[in-house]
């Protein structure tokens, strides 16, 4: 039997207290298997960038239980989270968060090195995974000296350099105009290709489509959760 | 991840803000040169006003009279001069000064202590002769007029030639040079060496008449027995001077070289400490400016301090990291702070040499690396703890 790579259930977060409490999360169950390809989408406000940082060990669930490949994340002692942060999560931002003024193998590179690898396969293994987003010539370049596409390709590559278990992508290409999204999203279709999984949240319908399934979220809850025929662009469609 | 690996994460941050790096350790090394500096300018002066004192001669005391008129006279040095009141005094010169023009050949020269006194007075007050010869008990006691003059006169007067034998007129006499004294360290705005000294009785004879000498110099026949010999004269001053027992003012007063020197050595502590202040508010106002930008610099870059708790960093190595980096800072910027202060310390700072402290080294040191290391420490283990979603939306 397969554990599901995710399993979050009745997942709640509240802001605030009293009259001001604002319930972000109102009860979230949710399981999702190894090689799947989800998206989340709403509007915002939906609470769905909570789910996403509670997904990513970001932040804490006011209440309910978190499982990523099997290790209850909750219970977890900051050490620990952060080596199930290293170990089994890639985290790919809307705003990119290159570390400024570093070269692009050094950001990619980064995991690794927390990680504990060796610096010389360190090297081979963030160029081998520059090249999987297609920027192994861009290697030496600053996050300045990058468009915003290359930058989220960057960010990409690093997120799964460690060969994590779940690739949680938050908006990846809501900065990018729509040459850059197609590039990501390319990307991104090559990773569930390949098996990987994937969590990314959105909030434009393009980008939903590429999904196999889809989930909506309004007001904190699931509204919607069901498979759909991935939509192929580019190369992959032809 | 190892703690080499940590310490090439800390220079790739800092490497990373060349000019910030920079600046902060320029504050660094300003607080820490200027402190270095400050002390050794106060401890370099204290040092040149007991050398000065030490030059003296410590085994001396002297009598000056107190009063509107003085009341010295030669009779009162002779009666110090007594093998049984008085055992432990070696020596006793009488002193008169004036001040007097010298002329050699249509050159004046305007000297501020022209000296009349005994042979005695030479080693007694620590001024040996450089050239030729002081003059003797026998001039003394014929009146001659010699007289030994100081390195200054003789450059005035005779400048590329040999003073001695010459003729000079000093207050419309004649007296031969038969000497020039040794050239002597200056005290502070007077010169030492623009001086000139002839035998007590000519000088008396030729400028400042039969009446009262201005000092009498008296040296112990040991520096041990300075205290002995200053209790010694008191007594025999007391009885000479009429002065009755238990009075509180004296028509004269014991000036002793080795108080002299404690007076100076407290003058010049004082200013130390005065320097010392002044120092360690600049590196008050230096530590304030490290910590405000190791404040600026971890709040910055509480951001990335959440990116890299998203890529799994454990708080210990970004702890790590910044704790370095600012140890770094401080460490690089104090000692380029020393061998500034090092360095400064060879030039002459308004006229005194400055002698560097050691422990204010240690102490500049030490101050601004703590400073560095706690406000650097503190708010990056603060930023550290955040939860990373807190950093990441930090602004």
């Amino acid at each position: 039997m397969t554990r599901p790579v995710l399993d979050v259930r009745e997942l709640r977060k509240t802001y605030g207290t009293g009259e001001a409490t604002v319930h972000a999360l109102a009860g979230v169950s949710l399981t999702v298997d190894r090689g799947d390809y989800v998206a989340i989408m709403g509007s915002s406000g939906s609470g769905k960038s909570t789910l996403m940082n509670i997904l990513g060990a970001l932040d804490i669930p006011t209440s309910g239980t978190y499982l990523l490949d099997g290790v209850d994340v909750s219970q977890l002692a900051d050490r620990q989270l952060a080596l199930a942060r290293n170990r089994l999560i890639g985290f790919i931002f809307q705003a990119f968060n290159l570390i400024p003024r570093t070269s692009a193998v050094a950001n990619v590179e980064l995991p690794l090195a927390y990680a504990g690898v060796k610096p010389r396969e360190r090297r081979r293994r963030a160029m081998a995974a520059l090249e999987v987003v297609g920027l192994a010539e861009r290697a030496r370049h600053e996050p300045n000296q990058l468009s915003g596409g290359q930058q989220q390709r960057v960010a990409v590559a690093r997120a799964l350099v460690t060969e994590p278990a779940l690739l949680l992508a938050d908006e990846p290409t809501g900065n990018l105009d729509s040459k850059s999204t197609e590039d990501v999203l390319e990307v991104f279709d090559q990773l569930s290709a390949a098996g990987r999984t994937i969590v990314i949240i959105t909030h434009e319908d393009e980008v939903g489509a590429r999904a196999k399934r889809l989930i909506r979220l309004v007001d904190g809850r699931i509204v919607l959760d069901q498979r759909q025929q991935q939509v192929l662009t580019g190369r992959h469609a032809s | 991840m190892s703690f080499f690996e940590v310490i090439r994460f800390a220079l790739r941050g800092l490497s990373a803000n060349k000019l910030r790096s920079a600046l902060t350790m320029l504050g660094i090394l300003i607080g820490v040169a200027a402190v270095i500096l400050l002390v050794a300018v106060g401890n370099g002066s204290a040092q040149a006003i007991s050398d000065r004192i030490e030059a003296l001669g410590t085994n001396t005391v002297t009598v000056m009279s107190s009063g509107q008129s003085s009341s010295l006279t030669p009779a009162i040095a002779d009666a110090l001069a007594d093998p049984v009141l008085a055992p432990d005094v070696a020596s006793v010169s009488p002193v008169v000064s004036a001040s007097a023009t010298i002329g050699f050949e249509g050159t004046d020269h305007d000297v501020s202590s022209f000296v009349g006194t005994t042979p005695s007075w030479f080693t007694s007050s620590n001024t040996p002769v450089g050239t030729g010869a002081a003059f003797t008990s026998d001039d003394e006691a014929q009146a001659r007029r010699v007289v030994v003059i100081g390195q200054t006169v003789a450059e005035e007067l005779f400048p590329g030639t040999d003073p001695v034998d010459q003729q000079v007129t000093v207050g419309g006499a004649l007296f031969t040079v038969i000497g020039v004294l040794a050239e002597k360290s200056s005290t502070g705005f007077t010169d030492s060496n623009d001086t000139a000294v002839a035998p007590l009785s000519a000088v008396r004879q030729v400028l400042t008449g039969y009446g009262s000498i201005n000092s009498i110099l008296v040296e112990a026949a040991d520096p041990g027995r300075v205290d002995a010999v200053q209790s010694e004269i008191t007594t025999i001053l007391n009885q000479r001077l009429k002065v009755a027992a238990g009075s509180t003012s004296t028509p004269y007063r014991i000036q002793n070289a080795s108080q002299l020197l404690e007076t100076q050595t407290e003058t010049a502590d004082t200013f130390t400490t005065l320097l010392g202040a002044v120092a360690a508010i600049s590196l008050l106002v230096g530590g304030i400016g490290i910590t405000n930008i190791m404040l600026v610099t971890v709040t910055e870059r509480t951001r990335e301090i959440g990116i890299r708790k998203a890529l799994g960093a454990p708080r210990r190595v970004i702890l790590t990291q910044f704790l370095i980096e600012a140890t770094l800072l401080s460490v690089i910027g104090g000692l380029l702070g020393v061998a500034a202060a090092l360095i400064g310390s060879h030039f002459t700072i308004v006229g005194v040499k400055p002698v560097i402290v050691p422990s204010s080294v240690g102490l500049a040191l030490g101050v601004s690396i703590a400073i560095g290391l706690f406000f650097g420490g503190l708010p990056a283990s603060r930023a550290a703890r955040l939860r990373p979603i807190e950093a990441l939306r930090y602004e």
